[in-house]
């Protein structure tokens, strides 16, 4: 009584979230090059400022979707972003240390996040999404407790780390026939190398199947002789290594730390994870995925910029409405695949 | 002729709060044997199991390996020590791929990064050498159970153990598929590993076994060779009395279906992909059986009936009247009560006390705006533990530190609480201790007696036999027939479960 | 004799309530060394005035609050972060009608009940959303009430057109302020009469032993007969409704909805006053009281961190790790480590004390 399997149908449901948010981008992209074609959506250099604007997301979605495929989640990236400018913006101006160390700080602070977090999610079991909560408020408080007060940076280093651009050898042409290169900053190839060593992490390392098969089912891998704790422990803290690098990204675009910075950015992370086809379940994403749920976000907020006369609140709106529409077709196909194993015995 | 011993437990002890699990029991495995380990529920099998992979530590004793102490702390510890286990509920990964389950945390490498070629096909050739016909790329949760049962077998075979423990596999396994297993155990006995064999199916251990270990009340009654073990001293062994209360309980019950009226019937009643379109009619004060091998369709069927996967095609008549259920609160309704087959899933609601398990049905039955008083809740509490006797310190205690059977009574309590026209019993003797079952089987004949219609599944037709007066017979999701009358024997019934043509495709 | 005395601490430490008071007399304690005048109250202009008075007055959102996330809590395992949000909203709706668009106002646009019904409606309909999404598509519950939770106050910006929206008008203020010549704070009726209704319903209909059949065992409750789908909705609709009470009190008191300042943070308190009251924060049984008394308990570590110099935006830290504190002692890894501590020196002192006979 062996059942015939379908290896057509059996890449299905992860393989069409990933191809709906690919079209979805496409989609999207094309229609603004075509309605906003006047005002420059349809250049290369608006393509590229996706990613420049969105280095530090694409960063901390990478650490949120490795969390989400062990079955996990983190809500305090966003306030952990607040924290790591505010600190990294406190040390440089307020203490005069250096912009190395103030990296060194900025990673040190996520990954102090990433290890108690990931020590109460793994070893004490408690449920991520009260840890992360706690987390979540904890950190925002904790920039507040360091300064109330916005703090610009001007060290110099810095600066010069956040306007050095690189020119690409293609370009445009703009009104007055001047040629303009396009270019990037180094936060975009800092995001792109994160993106490609995961995807490497993720596919080819024993570390990376272990968060899948914990995400698929954590007992199971507990059983097959994975040390399911430790590896759970060491993605939290990788998470966290992400949100302190992700946050400096973040910091190198906005040169300054205040309160309020980065607020709801954990949403972000989430739904760029989620519309990039992982799995709130867990055990299924891909970073590339992620990277093109960031580029959606990306793109959705520049169109609400170009169109000029929407209010800001419109991307969190619709970003949200793409959220809930992901899991709804998440929450579909998990109950359609439901029932057909039901079916197959 | 003595075989050398691969595997020795000497004096194990283990205690949870408020349970002693295990005293001073030892266990003795040999190279190149297939060793059962029997023993009712409870008796202490799968906390052995259990100590022995390192899922719980144990307080004291030693475990010895090719002569050497060794300490488990976790199941990998114990997957280094050669011994690797296969469990009931299968434990692998449905989100990965066949060659990544097999391959899981040992996986090729090739410059440190995983070689999925190797793994591919490393997987083709071991599985192709157990005639595991699966492609190694397909994702796990395409695989039927029985194929991923062999699959966990497969993976353990491959990390070269010493000692495999099959803990329960065959309850999900069709014949055919038991029979590949027996194969497959055979060879691997050849390998010289020793094999620990878990099971309640007495057959599959005369089948394959070289001899056998019985736990009782968490205490080591003794090992035996099969040879020497007669199958009915190996029951009395595991049960530790004698037949008394397994004697005919039935009498001379006969029943004469036609002369009563139906209480249930059924034309056409199914539901896509768990059970085929099925006809059947259960009388007042009747106890029907439902058989067939498990998976077959004989909860499925009831489940149809009671609304708690509602049914897509045909008509129900309760009392001769047709009604439509669409949830088990309709069916409730209508006078039918369900004892569901797994307890701790579907039956007990843990957290809550025994009188809130007992008049939760009733409650519900009433409806939210029409709450039972606290008086009410009491008396018919204490009524029903009365009258089941059930063992708890306090009708406050919440069920889940009561023992299995006792849960089981709280249920049926909850159930004639609601005083049903209708009473579906599935597997209500699983997992409890024998005088309990008794117990049960004489209640379920008392209650017929008042005229309830009562449908009856299990897994032991014995006990089927004890109780029925007629059996429904399913293979394959489909109702193939009926037994009655004089055809109430053991070998009819087989002859039915296992069809008169082969229909294997 | 010390077997009985024994058995009556245990009883009353047993007791669910025993932590959840022991912590507000410790918080209340701190405060009454810290400043002797604590518990005094007086009345000044005709109104009570007080330490006491002012934790009471201040809580009343909070306690309103805990008793949706209470049911929320027991029925689906998880809590709604949402609710601070849907008070931005409901305000935010109120506002708007009655000013009838325009930034301030000093007299009524609309029907004074019509907005109060149409923000009550609209936060009803916030908790279905959420309800649909965790009860008929099993989404997990932070994750279904994360979408509001940041497209909420989006959502109020939009209706209050990204101002904040005044309402000049007496009547309004009494939900926030006084009634008449009532000394007494209004919102601290609003949460008592919430309390009772909540009280009455869980103690009259079988609601209660519902929610906590579902919270425990969904697929049992189900074959017993409830429809745990419809129970779980219920609780968010209900949960959304009293976010909306709520948001009218604390829009209230300020007369205006100030769509990113309503209710912010709140939800982080509500979560830690189901918590602090003595619930699982992973579903089931449940003590409506308890949270309550939670509730009363992290208004006064507020005031308290107040008077101690705390800025407002500061205070999620203290909280933060009280949650966390509370969590880990939850946990029912922690326990069994304790436990077996525990275990282990009765061991040792059996040990020692058979040595020594």
């Amino acid at each position: 009584m062996m059942k015939k399997n379908k290896s057509k149908n059996s890449l299905n449901s992860s393989t069409f979230l990933l191809l709906v948010t690919i079209a979805l981008f496409a989609v999207m992209y094309i229609a603004g090059m075509i309605i906003f074609n006047d005002r420059g959506f349809a250049s290369p250099q608006m393509f590229l400022n996706l990613f420049i604007s969105n280095a530090g997301l694409i960063v901390i979605g990478c650490g949120m979707t490795l969390v989400m495929i062990t079955g996990g989640i983190d809500i305090s990236v966003g306030s952990v972003t607040a924290l790591v400018c505010m600190s990294a913006a406190y040390a440089m101006e307020k203490k005069g240390m250096s912009a190395y160390t103030a990296v060194g700080i900025s990673i040190g602070v996520g990954i102090l996040f990433g290890i108690v977090q990931g020590y109460l999610v793994s070893y004490l079991e408690i449920q991520p999404f009260i840890v992360s909560l706690a987390g979540l408020f904890f950190g925002r408080g904790l920039t507040a407790v360091i300064s109330t007060e916005m703090i610009s940076i001007k060290n110099e280093l810095f600066l010069k780390w956040a306007n050095c651009k690189i020119y690409l050898p293609f370009g445009t042409y703009n009104k007055h026939g001047a040629y303009q290169a396009a270019y990037i900053y180094p936060t975009v190839i800092i995001a792109l190398a994160v993106i490609i060593i995961l995807t490497v992490v993720l596919k080819y390392s024993k570390f990376g199947r272990a968060l899948y098969a914990i995400g698929g089912n954590q007992q199971s891998a507990l059983m097959m002789g994975l040390n399911v704790k430790r590896m759970k422990m060491q993605a939290y803290v990788l998470d966290g290594f992400l949100a302190g690098l992700g946050g400096f990204l973040f910091c190198l675009n906005s040169c300054a730390g205040f309160v309020e910075q980065a607020k709801g950015l954990e949403m972000d992370a989430i739904a760029a994870a989620v519309i990039g086809g992982t799995l709130l379940s867990g055990g299924v994403g891909t970073v590339i995925g992620t990277l093109f749920g960031v580029l959606i976000k990306g793109t959705i907020s520049s169109l609400i910029t170009t169109q000029g006369t929407l209010s800001s609140w419109w991307v969190r709106i619709t970003l949200s409405a793409l959220l809930c529409f992901f899991i709804v077709l998440q929450a579909i196909i998990a109950y359609t695949k439901k029932k057909n194993i039901n079916k197959l015995e | 002729m003595e075989q050398k011993i691969i595997l020795e437990m000497k004096k194990i002890s283990k205690t949870f709060p408020g349970v002693r699990a295990l005293t001073q029991v030892d266990f003795k495995l040999r190279k190149g044997e297939i060793h059962a380990l029997m023993g009712e529920n409870g008796a202490g099998k799968s906390t052995l199991i259990k100590v022995l992979t390192g899922v719980y530590e144990f307080d004291n004793g030693e475990i010895m390996m090719d002569g050497k102490k060794i300490v488990n702390h976790s199941p990998k510890d114990a997957n280094e020590n050669g011994i690797s286990t296969v469990y009931q509920e299968v434990n692998l990964c449905p989100n990965l791929t066949v060659a990544e389950n097999l391959f899981l945390g040992r996986e090729p490498r090739k410059a440190g990064f995983i070689d999925w070629k190797t793994m591919n096909k490393k997987s083709k050739d071991l599985l192709k050498s157990l005639d595991i016909e699966v492609s190694p790329t397909v994702s796990l949760e395409e695989c039927s159970i029985a194929v991923q049962q062999m699959i966990a077998i497969a993976r353990a075979v491959d990390m070269q153990c010493k000692v495999l423990i099959l803990d329960e596999p065959t309850s999900s396994l069709d014949e055919e598929e038991v029979e590949k297993l027996f194969v497959l155990m055979k060879k691997l006995k050849k390998e010289s590993v020793g094999i620990i064999f878990v099971t309640h199916f007495l057959e599959q251990v005369y089948a394959v076994c070289d001899r056998i270990t019985v736990l009782r009340n968490g205490e080591l009654v003794g090992e035996y060779e099969v040879e020497k073990l007669p199958r009915v001293q190996l029951v009395a062994k595991m049960m530790g009395k004698d037949f008394d209360d397994l004697a005919d309980i039935k009498g001379d019950r006969s029943f004469d279906s036609e002369k009563q009226e139906a209480v249930i019937e059924a034309t056409g009643l199914g539901h896509t992909g768990t059970i085929k379109p099925f006809d059947i009619t259960f009388h007042k004060g009747e106890v029907v059986g439902l058989t067939g091998l498990l998976g077959s369709g004989r909860s499925e069927l009831v489940r149809a009936i009671y609304g708690a996967d509602k049914a897509d095609s045909g008509q129900l008549k309760v009392n001769g009247k047709t009604v439509k259920i669409n949830t088990p609160l309709d069916a409730m309704m209508h006078g039918m009560a369900y004892l569901p087959e797994d307890r701790k899933r579907d039956g007990i609601i843990a957290d809550l006390s025994v009188r809130e398990n007992i008049i939760i049905a009733m409650q519900a039955k009433r409806g939210m705006f029409h709450l039972m008083s606290r008086k009410e809740m009491e008396e018919a509490a204490d009524r029903f533990i009365d009258l089941l006797q059930i063992k708890t310190a306090s009708r406050e205690t919440p069920i889940k530190s009561l023992s299995g059977g006792n849960q089981q009574k709280v249920i049926i309590g909850r159930w004639l609480l609601t005083n049903p026209e209708y009473l579906i019993l599935d597997e209500p003797t699983r997992g409890i201790d024998i005088g309990t079952k008794t117990e049960i089987q004489k209640l379920v004949l008392q209650l017929a007696d008042e005229g309830k219609a009562i449908t009856f599944i299990s897994s032991e037709i014995e006990e089927m036999l004890r109780t029925c007066t007629r059996m429904a017979v399913l293979r394959d999701g489909k109702k193939v027939g009926e037994v009655e009358g004089d055809d109430l024997t053991q070998e009819k019934i087989m002859e039915t479960i296992a069809g008169g043509e082969t229909t294997n495709e | 004799m010390s077997n009985e005395k024994t058995s009556l601490i245990k009883r009353i430490t047993s007791h669910p309530l025993f932590m959840p008071i022991v912590c507000l007399i410790v918080v209340l304690l701190v405060n009454v060394i810290k400043r002797p005048d604590f518990f005094k109250i007086s009345i000044n202009n005709g109104v009570l005035y007080g330490y006491l008075i002012d934790i009471i007055n201040r809580a009343s959102e909070l306690v309103i609050l805990a008793i949706g996330m209470t049911l929320v809590t027991a029925s689906s395992g998880g809590q709604d972060i949402s609710v601070g949000a849907v008070m931005a909203v409901a305000a935010a709706v109120c506002c708007e009608i009655l000013s009838g668009g325009e930034v301030s106002t000093n007299e009524f646009a609309n029907s004074f009940v019509l907005a109060i019904v149409a923000a009550l409606v609209v936060s009803a309909l916030c908790g279905a959303f959420n309800g649909f999404l965790v009860a008929n598509l099993h989404i997990q519950p932070m994750v279904a009430t994360l979408i509001l939770f940041t497209a909420g106050r989006g959502i109020a910006q939009l209706v209050t057109k990204g101002q904040i929206t005044y309402v000049r008008v007496g009547t309004y203020k009494v939900a926030g302020g006084y009634i008449g010549k009532c000394p007494i704070p209004t919102p601290i009726f609003f949460a008592i009469i919430a309390v009772l209704i909540a009280y009455l319903v869980l103690k009259k209909t079988a609601l209660g032993l519902y929610i906590e059949s579902v919270g425990v065992n969904g697929s049992a409750s189900r074959l017993v007969g409830l429809n745990s789908t419809k129970i779980k909705f219920l609780t968010y609709v209900i949960c959304g409704l009293l976010a909306g009470v709520a948001g009218l009190v604390a829009s209230s008191r300020i007369y205006s909805a100030d769509a990113n300042n309503i209710g912010l943070n709140l939800e982080m308190d509500a979560i830690l006053a189901v918590a602090l009251g003595g619930n699982l924060l992973s579903g089931g049984k449940f003590s409506l009281m308890g949270s309550v008394i939670g509730a009363y308990t992290i208004q006064a570590l507020t005031t308290t961190l107040y008077a101690m110099n705390v800025s407002s935006d500061q205070l999620p830290v203290y909280k933060a790790i009280v949650v966390i504190i509370i969590v880990i002692l939850q946990s029912p890894v922690f326990r069994k480590y304790i436990a077996d501590i525990k275990k282990k020196r009765a061991v040792n002192k059996q040990a020692m004390e058979g040595g020594r006979s």
